[in-house]
């Protein structure tokens, strides 16, 4: 990894610095101490921030294969498409590996899930999940991604962990600046409200009461 | 502790005040513009919104994209520092019984993130037991509180809208924002099951007010449980109180200091406070002419039971013995789900305030209910900023509508997945409610005999449960909210399967956050703890101002009128000093 990228991305505290370490040589990760104290662009209090560094400080959960794996899932469950980039582009891979450590609830399923899914692979592929071709692993997650279908025997656990993975790689995208995009999400600015824009009022048959107009905050 | 000695603070105060939330905050700020020396002690660290930022970030500036830890139950972007456990304090609860308790620990208190809904009580909730014959009546009337309801709506500044309505009084209200989609909708399936729907109460300046030039106008970012650091244009004491006061150049805070005590000379008069230096580890004693406890209901009410003495066996301020007694918190429930009229929604900054633009006040007479008092209902919904949880259960919604006029399995993934996200989008929609609970003797919190916390400090245990009262309380409100969800369309997800078995989803005692009653106000010093003054009975420079003076707290938010009796105590006190009757 680019080592002036990552110290950047410490410095936002956008993602794991752990990630970041992990990547390094032994002569960087040298660098990478001497900067360590992550900074957080949002505020932190003492017995927080104690915690936020041990978190920062800890090793890579995921080997290298589940995180590539996590990656192919990911990039599966939000692909890119014509309006927004795909998982892997929003980072997601990094947020799962991070939130796992925040949330150690999360780590039992998902590396058992995993797993799960490679021995089901080997089984039918003979070989991990992440090695098959596009084609295998599309026919693999059509039997675990649809939980209302009738599944075939021995996919119920397999349908759990896709449930998770879906809502964590879902959730790590549309809190990235490329998903927030996506959605259309518009605040988190200054402006002024003056209320529902008229087409939309217009849209639902609604209309502001006289008593509203005459008392709210108008703006010109 | 290399040496064990208590080290005397040399300047002796005019007055001494535990805790800077609202209630600490007002009375510094009031005595401080009187020109009255006084000493701020906080057990948490400073914090000065104009540093200590988290209002305009985006998710991804959290590396847990503003999902909650034990440092910010309510999420990490929220202003506030402590929570439900603070490590190294602990509380006890007696067996089978059950209380939660939020302790903020820093400069402001948890007026850092509040909800800024600001209440007044009305005349009915002074004199409860004249319609009910429960608990008791308040020793003022609202005629005595009215002047101050005034003077903070002033000094502060609250959005509202004068309704004429009996127990919900008029005020000197900003103009409210318009409603919202979702409020536009809600209103109507509100009226239609008959329940009043007004402008929200809520303190944020929509736009400046004279009393200062200091703090803007709201920018509608919709993010006040973060502190507004950029317009100070919402009310937490830090911002309103504390940095004015302290510009007056009467008040010294200290910080990270954990009240031991209040001491008392021979004659049983207050004479400062005793605590230990969260940042040195070392004793000290702080001496005031009058000591103000504003620590919060029941750290107020812990400080006051181990501040005993020859005088004070029981404790200060405990001749009744009710201190810690009376315990109650707000009722709360709700429920929510989704608008399937919003799928597919236009987009546009719908952020508002940080709060709900519209609110029901109680609405109907208890003589026709099988519950005594009532509640408030606020609202939520709409284009949220997304967080950790977004998206969450797809599975269970992707299935049962159609997206866009298509029909789709459940669950799923890929491009057509990503087209149901954006699709169900901003569709969310749910309320609470906010009830009166009755304030019983057998409701309290004491002094746990074999547990202290890490300043060696004994510790409280609590011993709550709520009454057949609250739970028909929250079974109404349970009914209500179906009725208007029903009304408007909206498809229950969540809190809508409740029955007898769980109280009817009832929160926990202590879990809304509005505990009051511990150190009780009333007119015999035999059964109430304080004058109508907020003034101890048997220690008469010593005030508490927070919500533990309370004798019952309405169905309201109680921090508007902690605010007006902290300034009434306050006008009261600078008088009595200047009589030097304290």
């Amino acid at each position: 990894m680019d080592r002036r990228k990552s110290l950047k991305l410490i410095a936002t505290g956008a993602v794991a610095v752990p990630a970041v370490i992990a990547a390094c040589n032994t002569e960087e990760k040298k660098t990478t101490e001497q900067v360590a104290g992550p900074t957080f662009n949002l505020d932190r209090y003492p017995e927080e921030l104690k915690r936020e560094k041990k978190l920062l400080a800890e090793e890579k959960f995921f080997t290298p294969e589940e995180m590539a794996t996590i990656a192919v899932l990911a990039d599966i469950i939000i692909p890119k498409d014509e309006i927004s980039g795909s998982a892997s582009d929003a980072k997601v891979p990094d947020f799962i590996e991070f939130i796992v450590k925040d949330m150690p609830e999360h780590q039992v399923p998902l590396r058992g899930g995993l797993s799960w899914l490679d021995i089901e692979c080997l089984k039918r592929y003979e070989k991990p999940f992440r090695e098959c071709s596009h084609e295998q692993q599309i026919e693999m997650v059509d039997d675990i991604a649809y939980p209302e279908r009738k599944l075939k025997p021995g996919m119920s656990q397999g349908v759990k962990f896709f449930n998770k993975i879906r809502d964590l790689v879902a959730t790590g995208f549309y809190t990235s600046e490329i998903g927030v995009k996506d959605l259309g999400y518009m605040g988190n600015r200054p402006n002024q409200w003056n209320g529902v824009p008229d087409d939309v009022l217009k849209q639902y048959g609604l209309a502001y009461s006289d008593k509203e107009l005459k008392e709210c905050v108008k703006f010109s | 502790m290399g040496e064990y000695q208590v080290r005397k603070q040399p300047k002796k105060y005019d007055v001494v005040i535990v805790g800077s939330g609202a209630g600490g905050g007002m009375a510094a700020y009031m005595l401080a513009t009187a020109g009255i020396k006084v000493c701020l002690i906080e057990a948490g660290p400073m914090y000065n919104p104009q540093k200590n930022v988290t209002q305009l970030k985006n998710p991804w500036d959290s590396p847990r994209r503003g999902a909650s830890t034990h440092y910010r139950p309510f999420g990490d972007f929220d202003a506030c520092y402590g929570g439900w456990e603070i490590d190294g304090e602990p509380y006890t609860k007696a067996s089978g019984t059950d209380w939660l308790w939020w302790r903020a620990r820093m400069i402001g208190g948890r007026t850092n993130h509040w909800g800024r809904i600001s209440l007044r009580f009305g005349p009915k909730d002074f004199r409860r037991k004249d319609q009910d014959g429960l608990g008791e009546n308040w020793p003022i009337s609202y005629d005595d509180i009215k002047p101050y309801y005034d003077r903070v709506d002033q000094l502060i500044g609250v959005f509202g809208t004068n309704e004429g309505l009996e127990n919900d009084p008029d005020g000197y209200f900003l103009p409210p924002p318009k409603p919202r989609l979702h409020e536009l909708f809600i209103k109507d399936a509100a009226a239609k099951a008959k329940v009043r729907v007004i402008p929200g109460r809520l303190s944020m300046l929509t736009q400046k007010i004279k009393s200062t030039t200091d703090r803007g106008p709201c920018f509608f970012c919709g993010q006040c449980n973060r502190n507004c650091s950029i317009a100070k244009a919402d009310f937490s004491s830090s911002n309103v109180l504390i940095y004015p006061a302290l510009e007056t150049n009467n008040v010294d805070v200290i910080a990270n200091a954990m009240a031991r005590e209040v001491m008392t000379d021979k004659e049983g008069k207050a004479t400062g406070i005793s605590y230990i230096s969260k940042d040195d580890k070392m004793e000290y004693q702080v001496l005031g002419k009058v000591v103000i406890i504003a620590a919060g209901a029941c750290e107020s009410a812990r400080l006051l039971l181990n501040s005993r003495s020859q005088r004070h066996p029981n404790g200060l301020a405990n001749l009744s013995n009710v201190v810690g007694k009376y315990l109650h918190d707000s009722t709360g429930a709700s429920l929510g789900g989704y608008l399937p009229k919003l799928f597919g929604r236009k987009r546009y900054n719908e952020d508002g305030v940080g709060g709900m633009h519209v609110y029901s006040p109680w609405w109907l007479d208890n003589k026709k209910l099988d519950f005594p008092r009532g509640y408030h209902i606020e609202y939520w919904g709409g284009m949220s900023q997304p967080a950790y949880g977004f998206g969450f259960g797809i599975e269970g919604q992707n299935g049962k509508y159609p997206v866009n006029g298509k029909k789709k399995e459940a669950g799923g993934y890929g491009a057509s997945l990503k087209e149901d996200y954006r699709y169900f989008y901003g569709a969310s929609v749910g309320m609470g409610g906010r009830g009166e609970a009755i304030p019983l003797e057998s409701n309290y919190c004491e002094i746990d005999p074999n547990v202290v916390d890490q300043f060696g400090i004994p510790v409280l245990r609590f011993n709550v449960k709520w009454s057949d009262h609250e739970i028909k309380q929250a079974k109404h409100m349970k009914e209500t909210f179906k009725e208007i969800m029903h009304n408007m369309g909206a498809v229950i997800t969540w809190g809508g399967d409740d029955d007898e078995k769980n109280n009817w989803g009832l929160a926990k005692p202590g879990e809304i956050i509005h505990e009051a009653g511990t150190v009780r106000m009333g007119d015999d010093p035999k059964r109430f703890a304080l004058n109508k003054w907020n003034q101890a009975h048997d220690c008469k420079n010593l005030f508490v101002v927070d919500g533990g003076a309370f004798t019952s707290q309405a169905d309201k938010n109680i921090t508007w009128t902690i605010l007006a009796l902290a300034m009434r105590a306050s006008d009261y006190i600078v008088d009595e000093l200047k009589k030097q009757n304290l």
